[in-house]
């Protein structure tokens, strides 16, 4: 273990609920800053669920309950008085799919800006193209900024997603199988994107391709039934897995 | 029964009703072809209303049946905005008893509506115009609840968690998303409660009043198309027949338009 790393979130002996079935049990995760971080498991393993308690997305549901700590820059985000509204301009998600609101490629982008800020029209249309820019669509939509969102090809929608995100500066990005629903070359545009979008964010990304977690993570931590099995710096992670648990998930996985 | 018996009786009974409805306009065209040759157009642009002096103009009628139904879309779509997004939030156990109950509203008939309009409504708002469009809006308000329901319940739940993810309030997400998501089947549910309001017939005529002329305040009495064909049809003779006729000839092209816009806006709520 290496001394001196700077942690942006600490998640403290955080169990989950979904009305009287546990999903997550005293699961403890540091996430570095400016770094990404993936989480690999099965499927219902938990790695959603832990995912969406970093934004308190759950609170949605009615019986959906967190119990721990999560310390985003030594804050408690789980205490009741904090501002939600605050945390989740904090913290952006993406979806497996893309999410494009029925609206223009430009006011997609605006949107999280007018919610937040009180800006301008010139300054509005700068930090929209930063945005796009920061999310690597703006060569492609700058001429067509009117036009829906939803008429974007999937890849370009999963990267207005990301555009979005960002708009409104957010420290960390949660992504949730970003790359699941779309084509092989437009995967590749993404993880060429996170990988430069992590000198301005702290990401978290869960998925299912180990060649993914393997090529653009620095941490991997792997989820079993609800609980954290393993977390290593990648490249210790995947050339020397150390719990059997792990060994036979990786094992499986790579022989595909 | 073979495929092809099947499809050609759901042929002819679909002719049927087209058949059904053209013939509606020819006869109401044709019976009504009287006033419409003594007046002309302007017909429908004066409210004199004189079966003594042989004296007609649709404008009364026209105008309080637009009047009360707009109206009546005015108070009702709120409510049934704010019904539809609690019922979508509320734990199941009380939401889905209360949402029948709403449905219930719906089969409750007409007449009951209008007496107990004139026990309950006119006492504070006279026979009236708002007393009309009051009786109209809860009348309505089933129908445009239950296809506000659907269109909130068809927004994907990851479109809202995105916007909330963004920040946003419930506020928010509801004028940004839902609405705009949905707005296509919010317009066609606003419609089908415009082509019911038009229509309605016996809860008007028990509080509207019934006086046939352009109303001048919403606390004045006034008449609908539908309320008129029903108050003067057993008694009328000669051209004031034939022009009630012309009023109905009138109502069914406005609900045959209103109905054509609600089916296209639903189906393109749809398609997304
Ligand atoms: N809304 C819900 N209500 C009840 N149980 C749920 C709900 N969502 C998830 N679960 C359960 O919680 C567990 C963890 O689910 P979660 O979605 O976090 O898994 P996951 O690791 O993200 O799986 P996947 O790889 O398939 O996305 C699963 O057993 C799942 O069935
Ligand atoms: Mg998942």
């Amino acid at each position: 273990m290496k001394l001196n790393r700077k942690y942006k979130i600490r998640t403290d002996n955080l169990s989950f609920w979904y009305g009287e079935r546990q999903a997550l049990f005293n699961n403890s995760l540091d996430i570095e800053a400016n770094k990404i971080t993936a989480i690999i498991g099965p499927s219902g393993c938990g790695k959603s669920t832990h995912l969406r308690v970093y934004n308190r997305i759950f609170e949605l549901y009615r019986g959906q309950k967190a119990e721990g700590k999560i310390l985003l820059d030594g804050e408690n985000i789980l205490d009741e008085d904090v501002d939600l509204l605050d945390l989740r301009r904090r913290i952006g998600m993406i979806f497996q799919k893309p999410t494009p609101f029925p609206m223009s490629v430009f006011d997609n982008v605006a949107y999280p800006l007018k919610l937040h800020y009180k800006l301008k029209g010139s300054e509005l249309e700068a930090r929209v193209e930063a945005a796009l820019k920061g999310a690597s669509l703006w060569d492609e939509v700058k001429d067509s900024l009117g036009k829906n969102g939803l008429a974007l090809s999937g890849g370009q929608q999963q990267r207005l997603s990301i555009a979005r995100a960002i708009a409104a500066e957010p420290e960390v990005l949660l992504m949730d199988e970003p790359t699941s629903a779309i084509d092989p070359i437009a995967t590749a545009k993404i993880e060429e994107l996170m990988d430069s979008l992590r000198e301005r964010f702290t990401i978290v990304i869960v998925t299912h391709n180990m060649q993914q977690a393997a090529r653009i993570s620095d941490t991997t931590a792997f989820f079993y039934r609800g609980r954290i099995v393993e977390v290593g710096d990648t490249k210790d992670f995947f050339n020397n897995p150390k719990d059997p648990l792990t060994q036979d998930y990786l094992s499986v996985k790579f022989k595909k | 029964m073979s495929e092809r018996v099947f499809k050609s009786l759901t042929f002819a009974a679909a002719s049927l009703t087209v058949v059904l409805a053209a013939s509606f306009l020819i006869v109401l065209w044709f019976s009504g072809f009287e006033a419409w040759k003594t007046f002309g157009l302007k017909f429908l642009f004066t409210d004199v209303w004189n079966p003594s002096s042989g004296e007609f103009g649709a404008l009364g009628a026209l105008s309080g049946t637009l009047f009360t139904s707009l109206l009546a879309l005015l108070i009702a779509t709120p409510l049934a905005f704010a019904a539809a997004m609690w019922a979508s939030d509320a734990p199941k156990w009380i939401a889905s008893p209360l949402s029948r109950a709403m449905d219930m509203l719906a089969a409750i008939p007409s007449v009951i509506f209008g007496m107990w309009g004139i026990d309950f409504i006119c006492p504070h708002f006279g026979f009236s115009l708002f007393s009309a469009s009051l009786i109209l809006s809860i009348m309505i308000l089933p129908y445009i609840t239950a296809v506000m329901r659907d269109v909130i319940t068809m927004t994907p739940d990851v479109l809202k968690e995105s916007a909330y993810g963004l920040g946003a309030t419930r506020f928010e997400v509801v004028k940004d998303v839902i609405l705009s998501f949905g707005k296509n089947g919010l317009a066609g549910g606003i419609f089908i409660g415009l082509g019911r309001a038009l229509g309605e017939t016996m809860a008007v005529l028990f509080v509207a009043g019934g006086l046939n002329m352009i109303p001048s305040g919403l606390f004045d009495g006034c008449t609908t198309i539908a309320s008129a064909l029903a108050n003067d049809f057993a008694e009328a003779e000669g051209l004031h027949r034939s022009v009630l006729f012309a009023l109905g000839f009138i109502l069914l092209m406005l609900e045959f338009a209103i109905q054509i816009l609600a089916q296209l806006y639903l189906k393109r709520g749809k398609i997304k």
